[in-house]
């Protein structure tokens, strides 16, 4: 298990383009050891479900700074499910307040980082949490 | 030896030193002292006097004697009539000048009915798809009297046009309309990415507009060069300085080659700098920057005109320096940010909310910030004379090197053909990234300190109130241009549409099909998609 790298897609939903967090959080994964895809910005939920897919991609991490997060995660998880791939696990990040952070991860969102989150806390995080798909 | 190399070996050394790395935010080291040593350049000829080439020292002769800076909080949210309301209330707070945030979807150029604005609508700004939204979110507001900032971009001609429409049909004609529309596509690609078609057509779009308003709304600033976005991105202070200047070079010299002179053009150009928390910096970079464009103009632009050698600024606090954590600090950052615009002389300012790290702000948030700026107006007296940081050896010396680090950019950017080809290489992309990924490693290291985040946190924080946005109003909003769409008259709809697709074509200015095109009820998706279906969707590269 060790010779498999985990995949990770770091995604931005929607049309929000502040991307300089979802590019930061790249890089650090990938210093950290990770496969990374970044998607670029404005990408549809099915785009980056299809991509999480086509990658064969072991996390997504969302990224919204745009406060359509109650929107965007949930469409994302649902488009995973539909293609067969939802234990890929969903984390991601951004202008999330607390209480919407808490809805998100009832509905199965396993990870909210908020300003202020470290990138090693994110990398230690991935390492503890992600596990690759069979 | 020169006396400060003396005190630098005896007195200095013999004193203690803390063992920290003694730079700017963005990483600048700084000396211990700067002494007349350090100042280069003649006053005359590198200071001078407000209101004088070079500009250093301010753009007019009286500065904060004369007039305080306008205070325009940017605000939008919800539907046009929500932030209507906030306009009035701020009006009514002793706040002159208005500045309108629009939603994602607006920014973009999708109607709220588009499937791509699926729970954006209102959302981050407020919602625009039709004429009709823009005069309710003008309603009451005397638009020759009061001026009036739009911060939208790829969507600016067809926003432009529609407030234009707003103002015809409230009989105010246009030579008596004011205001500035942000309309700078270069650092959208740099930096705030919101786009729709690729560089070359954009910038196309924006020097339209500049010939347009040039000749037919006087009054209007058709483009606002912009760092803000830049330096929220993660740039440096200089890389700040650097790219907004190239930015504006490309713009000038995209109007001069449409066959406008200078001198009809540029006195209508304006900034909108970022107010960072390293407090010399940013006073230093806001006087660099005037001197930088006033030498530009004359020098490169054979500018006569001073008053095309100005320039003239908005400045906002800086967004990204704020914490979600004890977000009441933020009210101190916002004033120490603010009070440096102050002594950077700027025309215009907006003072961010505590609570915009969690959220749109509230009412209350809003008028903590404007009172910010009312307190540093007429209670710190810093406005009784001007540019009192002048001849400050430590800012004196900043401004010459932010100068001359900002001027070798400019250089490479120049030798790589110009700002556009240096976005299509992604050069000013990948510069910010690296200054990003460079603050986010120091602040993880402990060499840069924010306050309530890498030091002095608290295992408990308190709550504080934010503004919630009601869900229902998406709904509403497109039931409300679905009406639209379908009572108007679709054939005078097409028709003018087409004629905006052949200007596309043919090169003929955009702006006065659009302005046609939106009475007749076009919306800001249609005409955008006339945009996408002829000059191409830009997709973005994804560079790390």
């Amino acid at each position: 298990m060790a010779d498999k790298r985990l995949r990770i897609l770091v995604a931005k939903p929607g049309l929000d383009g502040h991307d300089r967090g979802a590019k930061i959080i790249a890089r650090a994964l990938r210093d950290g050891g990770f496969e990374v895809i970044y998607t670029g910005l404005h990408q549809t939920p099915e785009m980056i479900a299809e991509a999480a897919v086509q990658e064969d991609a072991d996390a997504v991490g969302l990224s919204v700074l745009s406060g359509a997060h109650m929107t965007l995660f949930p469409e994302v998880m649902r488009l995973l499910k539909e293609r067969g791939a939802g234990e890929i696990a969903v984390f991601g990040g951004g202008i999330i307040p607390d209480d919407d952070a808490v809805k998100l991860k009832q509905m199965g969102v396993r990870q909210i980082f908020t300003p202020g989150a470290s990138t090693e806390d994110i990398v230690k995080w991935v390492r503890e949490n992600v596990t690759p798909r069979t | 030896m020169s006396k400060k190399k003396k005190w630098l070996e005896t007195t200095y050394r013999q004193a203690s030193e803390r063992p920290v790395r003694f730079s700017t935010v963005s990483d600048m080291e700084l000396e211990p002292l700067y002494t007349p040593d350090d100042v280069t350049g003649s006053y005359d000829e590198a200071i001078g006097n407000p209101g004088e080439f070079p500009f250093t020292r301010g753009v007019y002769g009286s500065m904060y004697r004369g007039r305080f800076w306008t205070m325009r909080q940017f605000a939008g949210f919800g539907l046009a009539e929500d932030t209507n309301a906030r306009f009035h209330f701020l009006l009514g707070q002793g706040q002159d000048g208005l500045s309108t945030a629009f939603d994602m979807p607006t920014l973009m150029g999708y109607d709220a009915d588009h499937e791509r604005a699926l729970g954006e609508v209102g959302r981050e700004g407020v919602s625009v798809s039709t004429v009709y939204d823009m005069a309710t979110l003008f309603d009451r507001i005397p638009l020759d009297r009061v001026t009036t900032s739009m911060t939208v971009n790829c969507s600016a001609s067809i926003l432009l046009a529609m407030y234009l429409v707003v103002a015809e049909r409230n009989g105010i004609p246009w030579d008596n309309v004011g205001g500035t529309i942000q309309n700078d596509m270069l650092k959208e690609y740099i930096a705030q990415k919101e786009w729709i078609c690729p560089p070359r057509p954009a910038l196309r779009i924006v020097t339209d507009m500049i010939e347009f308003c040039a000749r037919k709304v006087p009054r209007w600033h058709p483009v606002s060069i912009s760092g803000y976005h830049i330096r929220e991105a993660g740039s440096t202070a200089v890389q700040e300085l650097a790219f907004t200047i190239a930015d504006g070079i490309c713009y000038v010299d995209e109007a001069i080659k449409r066959g406008i002179g200078v001198d009809e053009f540029a006195d209508r150009l304006s900034f909108f700098w970022n107010l960072h928390n390293d407090f010399l910096e940013e006073i230093a970079k806001l006087r660099a920057a005037r001197r930088m464009w006033a030498r530009i103009m004359k020098d490169r632009f054979g500018a006569m005109n001073p008053k095309s050698m100005m320039l003239r600024t908005h400045a906002q606090t800086a967004g990204a320096s704020l914490t979600a954590q004890q977000p009441m600090n933020n009210v101190v950052r916002v004033a120490i940010q603010a009070l440096a615009g102050v002594l950077g002389g700027v025309q215009s300012l907006h003072t961010n909310s505590m609570d915009e790290t969690l959220a749109l702000p509230t009412e209350q948030a809003v008028m903590i910030a404007l009172r910010t700026q009312q307190v540093i107006a007429e209670e710190t007296g810093v406005t009784n004379t001007i540019d009192p940081f002048g001849g400050s050896y430590a800012v004196e010396a900043l401004t010459d090197r932010m100068e001359r680090e900002a001027n070798d950019y400019i250089r490479r950017i120049d030798e790589m053909g110009g700002m556009v080809k240096a976005i299509e290489t992604g050069y000013p992309q990948r510069e910010i990234a690296e200054a990003a990924f460079h603050f986010q490693r120091q602040l993880e290291q402990g060499i840069k300190t924010v306050v309530g985040v890498n030091k002095y946190s608290v295992p408990e924080e308190i709550p504080i109130a934010t503004l919630k946005i009601d869900a229902a109003i998406e709904e509403r909003q497109i039931q409300r241009v679905r009406k639209v769409k379908r009572e108007r008259n679709s054939v005078a709809v097409r028709e003018a549409l087409a004629r905006v697709a052949e200007a596309c074509r043919s090169g003929e200015n955009l702006m006065e099909p659009i302005c046609e095109a939106v009475r007749r009820d076009a919306t800001v998706g249609e005409v955008s998609d006339i945009f996408r279906a002829e000059f191409g969707v830009y997709k973005d590269p994804g560079w790390i």
